[in-house]
């Protein structure tokens, strides 16, 4: 960990437990996985579903309980010390969650959200001070602070995503966790979203982990990416080389496999690449041997380490 | 094959009615992809029930205008009618194919449950024709796949199934409603090439819903744009893409992230799509739009034809100003 990282992750496992047909099964939604977020940056961590960007975030934050793994904030260790680590943590990191319909209390007003980690850790010494904080942070956020006084029902899908992001970034957090924050948004109103969080992060200098299935989002926001397939990492880089010169033959697939409007790039027909396997099976090699264009033998029985190729860029794969 | 001519569909009751599909117009030929694309609430899904006689009866109604399958006005024809009249040749395939299909059924029951209903075939007849349609969506083992459940299957096998059951009363228009949008990338470029090809070997129309420019832009041959219960611009693919010249299109297009383009501000669109019946005058566009004038919230919009098939309801389309 050098001194610019403000979170440090190293070889995190993460694990469920799932019954079928009688048996139990061993699901590793997070294997052996490690990185770090530097101060002011954005990671964007990609990936398609079931392959653990979420769950990642999860475990950092604490909603998931890690297997194994050390994780680091600021230097301490936040996975074991649980109780007062905990309290400290969710101020210290913060989430934005996909859908802003589910994660705002219905019957509570948007004053009363935005400012219930506040009230819960009695960071505010009197009312005035909570109400001027409200309204900062919802200015910051690009809402009029007479939206403190509406419920969420009131509002629409990309007023209420500003809402959870005014909650996020209301106790001055080190660390802001985004998972999927623009995937239930219409493309306008997610440009809009996108573009202030952009802002956000050169105003305040916020460092954020920015969680998306959606390549282009990602591109547009992120410093660094993280690629993530079946639970591994295999692929870290700086963004720009990333999508110029992907290494890993997954993060090839998955490039190649954005639609971009051009009608020049017709779609037709004749495409079979085959699905991720099954998360119940045992992988004994690399996680992508199957799908992989230019796997060989070692490829089934040896899974490749994350390697650093250059300062900026590492990969998992014996061939790149 | 199927043409849509100046359909309004209303929701309320009648003596308080709110249109959300205002005078849509279109047509799809054999062999031919035509997408429909807009954001949420724009009336893309209705306009796609009304073909379908879908409509959630009787809240919300095709108010007038006139649905011709294969000359045959199908408009207010209930499904199960239109299958004894023998004009049954639209099938529709939805978002999310797990709650489409029956939890507790093998797949291949449920897809003689359809073929039973279209070609009256049972039994070892029925269970071949279901052998054949799997086969048909390049599902591997296809005879051994009959007997799974659905939930033994991955979300684009699942959206394959779904297909299929489309299929058992040969189509000739086949409607697709978001149908990758639950999928992963890759995936869904599988099932994207896979409607390709069927449009092409079965000479089937294709009507694909979808809020993707990117999939519009590589799937369809033309291509309609819907804002507000209303088509804005249409055109062909190629040209459509090339020269929007709708301000709403060219808006939408510089919304879309680029993965390539790295970190720039993105254009957006200031405001939000205005709730149907809020704007009763004018052009639905004009709060958001920053090319708007006096003239265009007042009155009707009129359409322009930009180039033959390339039409646009604006009072500015892109190409005038640009010479004006």
């Amino acid at each position: 960990m050098t001194s610019q990282d403000i979170l440090s992750v190293r070889n995190l496992h993460t694990t469920f437990t799932a019954k079928r047909a009688g048996r139990k099964y061993k699901i590793r939604a997070v294997s052996d996985v490690s990185f770090s977020v530097r101060r002011g940056e954005v990671l964007g961590i990609v990936g398609e579903s079931g392959s653990g960007k979420t769950t990642v975030g999860r475990t950092i934050i604490g909603l998931e309980r890690a297997e194994a793994g050390d994780v680091q904030l600021n230097g301490k260790d936040i996975l074991s010390n649980k109780n007062r680590a905990a309290r400290e943590l969710s101020l210290k990191v913060r989430m934005v969650f996909q859908d802003p319909y589910a994660s705002l209390n219905p019957r509570r007003t948007v004053a009363d959200s935005v400012a219930e980690t506040g009230d819960i850790h009695g960071i505010f010494s009197s009312r005035s001070e909570r109400e001027r904080r409200v309204a900062e942070a919802l200015t910051q956020v690009g809402l009029d602070p007479s939206f403190g006084a509406r419920f969420p029902h009131e509002l629409s899908g990309g007023q209420r995503q500003r809402v959870g992001i005014a909650r996020a970034i209301l106790p001055a957090p080190d660390l802001i966790i985004a998972d999927e924050p623009v995937s239930a948004l219409d493309v306008s109103i997610q440009a809009q979203v996108l573009n202030l969080m952009a802002d956000l992060k050169e105003q305040l200098g916020l460092t954020m982990m920015f969680i998306s299935h959606d390549l282009g989002v990602v591109a547009q926001i992120s410093d660094r990416v993280a690629v993530m397939y079946l639970g591994n990492l295999v692929e870290v880089s700086d963004a720009r080389s990333l999508f110029d010169d992907p290494l890993h033959p997954y993060t090839r697939l998955l490039i190649a496999s954005v639609p971009r409007i051009d009608p020049a790039l017709r779609i037709s027909g004749g495409i079979e690449k085959g699905e991720p396997p099954s998360r119940f099976a045992e992988v004994r090699g690399c996680p992508f041997s199957d799908r992989c264009p230019i796997a060989a033998d070692r490829c089934l029985s040896e899974r490749p380490e994350l390697r650093q190729k250059t300062a900026e860029r590492a990969v998992a794969c014996h061939f790149a | 094959m199927l043409r849509v001519s100046d359909l309004f569909v209303a929701i309320g009751s009648p003596s308080a009615e709110l249109d959300v599909v205002s005078s849509v117009s279109f047509e799809i030929s054999r062999g031919e992809v035509l997408g429909l694309v807009g954001e949420s609430g724009c009336g893309k899904s209705m306009t796609s029930l009304a073909i379908m006689g879908l409509l959630p009866h009787p809240d919300v109604w095709a108010r007038s205008g006139c649905i011709e399958l294969d000359g045959v006005d199908i408009t207010h024809m209930p499904p199960h009618v239109r299958v004894e009249k023998g004009c049954g040749g639209v099938a529709m395939i939805f978002q999310e194919p797990m709650t489409s299909l029956n939890p507790v059924m093998r797949i291949g029951d449920q897809i003689m449950e359809a073929v039973r209903v279209h070609d009256g075939t049972t039994g070892a007849e029925a269970r071949s024709r279901a052998r054949e349609l799997l086969e048909m969506v390049r599902i591997p083992d296809a005879a051994l796949q009959l007997n799974a459940y659905p939930h033994e299957l991955s979300g684009g096998m699942r959206q394959r199934v779904m297909i299929a059951i489309a299929l058992a009363c040969r189509p000739q228009l086949l409607i697709a409603d978001e149908p990758t949008t639950a999928l992963d990338v890759t995936v869904q470029l599988q099932i994207l090439s896979l409607i390709r090809e069927l449009c092409d070997e079965l000479d089937m129309g294709v009507l694909f819903i979808t809020h993707d420019l990117g999939v519009v832009s590589q799937l369809a041959d033309r291509v309609a744009v819907m804002y507000s219960g209303r088509i804005v611009e249409t055109g062909p693919v190629g040209i459509l893409f090339e020269q929007p010249v709708h301000p709403y299109t060219e808006g939408l297009m510089s919304c879309v992230p680029e993965p390539s383009a790295g970190h720039h501000r993105l254009r957006t669109i200031p405001g939000q799509a205005p709730k149907p019946g809020e704007i009763a005058e004018g052009c639905a566009f004009a709060p958001r739009c920053s090319y708007a004038q006096a003239v265009c919230r007042v009155g009707s919009v009129p359409r322009h034809s930009v180039t033959a098939g390339h039409e646009a309801t604006c009072n500015f389309p892109l190409r005038e100003r640009a010479t004006a």
